[in-house]
This record gives structure tokens, sequence and C-alpha cells, in this order.
């Protein structure tokens, strides 16, 4: 398997690994993949007052193109909005990180790993609002 | 830092080996000035050639405990493996359908046994223990009236466990089925004696024992005699067997190899084991680390071991300087984890998180040393990354989790 630079830069120098505050209202976690398929990527983004992501954290279980997809996400999802979030496409990802078809499903998993945690924060502000 | 604290390290010796310079040198002749055809019995480059492969299936049955007549060349273990359980059941086809081999066997011996029920014949793929071993009474209730034959690897190419081949064969013998043995692995690591072993057919390689690649051979019972229909046809060589021009220089090689093999196997599997053990201490603490197969019955070459929590593929990324196999087939394109792996039993995230190091003839204490400290970075680099670690340190039990997705 050879990789792209982008993927081994990202690999090497992955951004913004970690955990936020899962109790936190403003905190949104992600969990998706399975340890059978050999992925698992957990995405946490904190989101302002005015709705737009401030932070994002990643951390993945699985092969350096996966690493490599949740990575790019937490830094494209910084700084946009919910919506702006949702509308990022795998095949964006995809291409960013020029992965091979076998690695398509790495950026499939990423897309869903933000779809997750907009889910969670939305779940948890509805929650938080109807007390 | 010196030239060696950065050069790449080879830990994959049972992928491929390189050729020893004593086989090289023996073979370089059979290229240029004796070129004959060993087919060619009219004039003395013919005789020459002819003289050359006899000599070196001498080698080869000596180092097996086979006669020479024994022995057919092919172009490798894949090709003895086809001839074996194809010719054989093909051969036998009136006397029944049912064969019989183990889940962890090699692609060589499993894609055929799949082809043959796609011919009508059944097939029982039995499980091994966890351990990796064929449990003797369960591989002899899975032989039935109908069994032609068995095929069970004596060393296992992934976790490197060594087979009771002999209490095995004892039991095909009591019940009229043929054993055949995938010993591509097991050459020049353990010693094999064909004059006592109950085996029918033995499949032989010679780049796993540092002769050249596209040379193999397949050992064929003559007392009592073992009957198969060949796979290729053409000018009757290898007593009908296996048609086409030997390969002299191959031969020659292969045979080269297996002398080699046999003069130095007990020095080498006493330096190697010694490496086993200072590589396995060496990664001692690391936390969650399993060693894949049985850890008496096995050859020290393999080291198969799984870093739980961390995903292989990513594991090999993470440590280029070392070339070793990943158990995830992730590499190979497909996303199932290693067959061998999930047939011992293991967790997807054992079967996903594992290494197959395998040490040889060249490898050294400096090596295995620098290779232990690399993964211990690397393991510890990739568990700080993982969620699953995370879950793990906060005492989750994974197998309760209820998992989002299913790529």
């Amino acid at each position: 398997m050879t990789y792209s630079d982008k993927v081994l830069d990202h690999y090497e120098r992955p951004r913004n690994v970690g955990n936020l505050d899962t109790a936190a209202p403003e905190v949104g976690t992600g969990m998706v993949g399975a340890p059978a398929c050999g992925d698992v990527m957990r995405l946490q983004i904190r989101v302002g007052a005015d709705g737009v992501i401030e932070e994002a954290r990643f951390k993945t279980y699985g092969c350096g193109s996966a690493i490599a997809s949740s990575s790019l996400v937490t830094e494209w999802v910084k700084g946009r909005t919910l919506e702006q979030a949702l509308a990022i496409r795998n095949a964006e990802i995809a291409e960013e990180l020029a992965l091979p078809p076998v690695k398509v499903h790495c950026s499939v998993l990423a897309e869903d790993a933000i779809r997750a945690a907009v889910a969670d924060y939305r779940e948890k502000q509805a929650a938080t609002s109807a007390i | 830092m010196t030239a060696t604290d950065t050069a790449p390290i080879y830990l994959d010796y049972a992928a491929t080996t390189p050729v020893a310079p004593e086989v090289v040198q023996a073979m370089l002749p059979y290229l240029t000035e004796c070129y004959g055809n060993a087919a060619s019995r009219t004039h003395a480059w013919g005789w020459q050639a002819e003289r050359a492969v006899e000599a070196a299936r001498e080698q080869v049955a000596a180092l097996v405990g086979a006669e020479p007549k024994e022995i057919i060349w092919t172009s490798g273990a894949t090709e003895s493996d086809n001839l074996a359980i194809t010719g054989a059941a093909r051969f036998h086809r009136q006397r029944g359908d049912h064969l019989v081999t183990i889940a962890t066997e090699h692609k060589a011996v499993l894609d055929p046994m799949r082809e043959l029920e796609r011919e009508g014949f059944t097939v029982t793929f039995l499980a091994p223990e966890p351990n990796g071993l064929v449990d003797p009474a369960a591989f002899a209730a899975a032989l039935g009236p109908r069994t032609v034959l068995a095929s069970v690897m004596l060393v296992n190419n992934e976790i490197g466990v060594i087979q009771d081949i002999a209490a095995l064969g004892e039991i095909c013998r009591e019940r009229g089925v043929l054993l055949h043995v995938d010993a591509a692995q097991a050459v020049g690591k353990v010693p094999i004696d064909l004059t006592r072993l109950p085996v029918d057919l033995m499949s032989f390689s010679a780049h796993k024992v540092y002769g050249p690649k596209g040379v193999g051979a397949l050992y064929v019972r003559r007392r009592p005699r073992v009957r198969l229909a060949p796979l290729i046809h053409g000018g009757g060589h290898e007593r009908g067997l296996r048609s086409g021009t030997l390969p002299t220089h191959q031969l020659v090689g292969m045979g080269a190899a297996y002398r080699l093999a046999g003069e130095l196997m007990a020095a080498e599997n006493a330096r190697i084991g010694a490496l086993h053990r200072r590589f396995l201490a060496a990664i001692a603490d690391i936390e969650e680390t399993y060693l894949n197969g049985d850890a008496e019955a096995r050859v020290p070459h393999n080291l198969n071991v799984s870093f739980n929590f961390v995903e292989g593929e990513s594991l090999l990324m993470a440590v280029r300087e070392l070339a070793v196999s990943s158990g995830s087939a992730c590499t190979s394109a497909s996303l199932e984890p290693s067959h061998v792996l999930r047939a011992l039993g293991r967790s997807d995230e054992l079967a996903h998180s594992s290494l197959r190091i395998s040490l040889g003839r060249y490898t050294t204490e400096q090596e295995v040393d620098r290779a232990a400290a690399l993964l211990r970075d690397r393991v510890a680099r990739l568990r700080a990354l993982s969620p699953l670690w995370d879950m793990h340190l906060q005492g989750i039990d994974l197998n309760t989790v209820q998992w989002a997705a299913a790529h």
C-alpha cells in the first residue's frame, strides 16, 4: 500500500488528537465504525453560542487512511456552522487525501462521524432546552 | 546516529528469504556453460543437465528422508499443493468424494479445495484449537467412509505452529485416507523423516529456505504407491506427473539450499530460538500483547503478536523501518481480518491488531533489539490515538458496546 503525502502528513502529525468533555452540553460526540471492521472513529465538537464549531478532537482506531481522514475532518469542521459541517462530503475528503478506491470507506466513516457528532450535540441541546 | 540505526530491517523471512551466496554460486554455471536440456538423451549437454537435476533431487530427498524417485519437481509449493490435492482427489473420484482440511491452511490448499467443491466434492474445513493445533480426535471424527484425502500443513505460515503430523498420519493410515502435508514453512526448521512419517504427499518450496523463487517439489510416496492425475500435460516429464522442461539452474539451487538447510538446521534453530526469546522478553511489558499460536509447539522463527487496540495496518505504517507483515488482510484490499486468526477464535480487535515477525538466517541481535524498541514506541503512540484504548483504560468491555456502523 502506498500512501499519498497528505495521508502521511496527517498520519505522522495528526491534528487535534484528544478528548473533550463528553458530558458538557456544548460538546457533541460521534463514534462510528466497529472493531470488527478494523476502524472506529470518535469525533468530538464543541459548539459556541453562535452555532459555530469552536473546537474539534478525534481519536481513531484504524488504518493510516482512517487516521488521516479523521484528522483532516477536525481541521475542516473548525470554524464552520453545523450546517456547513454537515455539507462536507466523503468525496471531498477522499479527493483531498488522494485515497485509493479500497480506502474510500475511511472517508465515508469520517463523514458519518461528523453527522453523529452533530446529531449528538443537537440531541443534547434539545434535552437541555426541554427542561 | 549511525547508518545502521536507521537502516530498514528485514523480518519477513516467512514471506521469502534471500538466496544464500553458496546457492547462487552453485546455480550460476547452469545458466551459462551447462545450459543443456535434461530431457536431451542424445548428447553431452543433456547428460550433464540430467546429472545435475538428479543430484539436486537426491539432495532434496536426503533432507526429508525420501527416495529421489519420490520427488517431483514443480514451480513451487503452490503448484505442489494444487497437484497433490486436485491430482489425488480426481484420481480417486470413484472411491470417494470427501476431503478434509484445516481452516488455518494456506490459500494454496484452501483454494484448490474450494475448486474441488465446484467439481462436486464435499470438503470439511476443520477449526483448530485456540492455540492453532488440530485436535486428533476432532480430526478422526471428520474422516468418513467417503473421505479420500486430508491436507494439514506441518508449520503454519502465519502463526508458526507445528502440527502433530505423525499422530494425524496414523489416523489417516487406519482409515485408508491419503494425507497431504504442506511443508513449505517447515523445511530447515523442523526435522522431517518420511521413512517414519505416515505421509503420502508433501509440498516443498525453495525460496523459503534460502533457495531461488519459482521452484519447488512434491513428494509422492512409492510404497504404498500414491496415484495422481497430472494437472500439466506435455512431454511426460517427471514420470508423467508434471510436464515441462526442467529448469536446471533452479533445481540445482533448490538442491544446494536443502543441503545447506540440513547442515545448518540445529545451529540455526538454537540461534533463532535465542533471538525469539530475546524479542519476547523485550516486549513482555507492553500491556495487552498476545502471542498468537501455541507458545511451545511452534518454530522459533515465527512471532505472531497482537497488540490489542492498535490496528495492524496503521502499525505496519508506523514501523516502516521494519519489513514485517500484518495479520490484518487490510493490506490486500479485503477488509476481512486474517482467516487464520479468526479460525483460532481471536476477537476481531485482536485479529485486526496482529503483526507477523519472522526471523531468519541473517537476523542479528541488534536487529531484534531495534525492532522491539520501535514497536514499543509506536504501539504507545497509536494507543494514544485509539478510542478503543481509552475505553479499555476506562474499564469498558468492548463486547458490550453497541457499534454504530458496519462498513
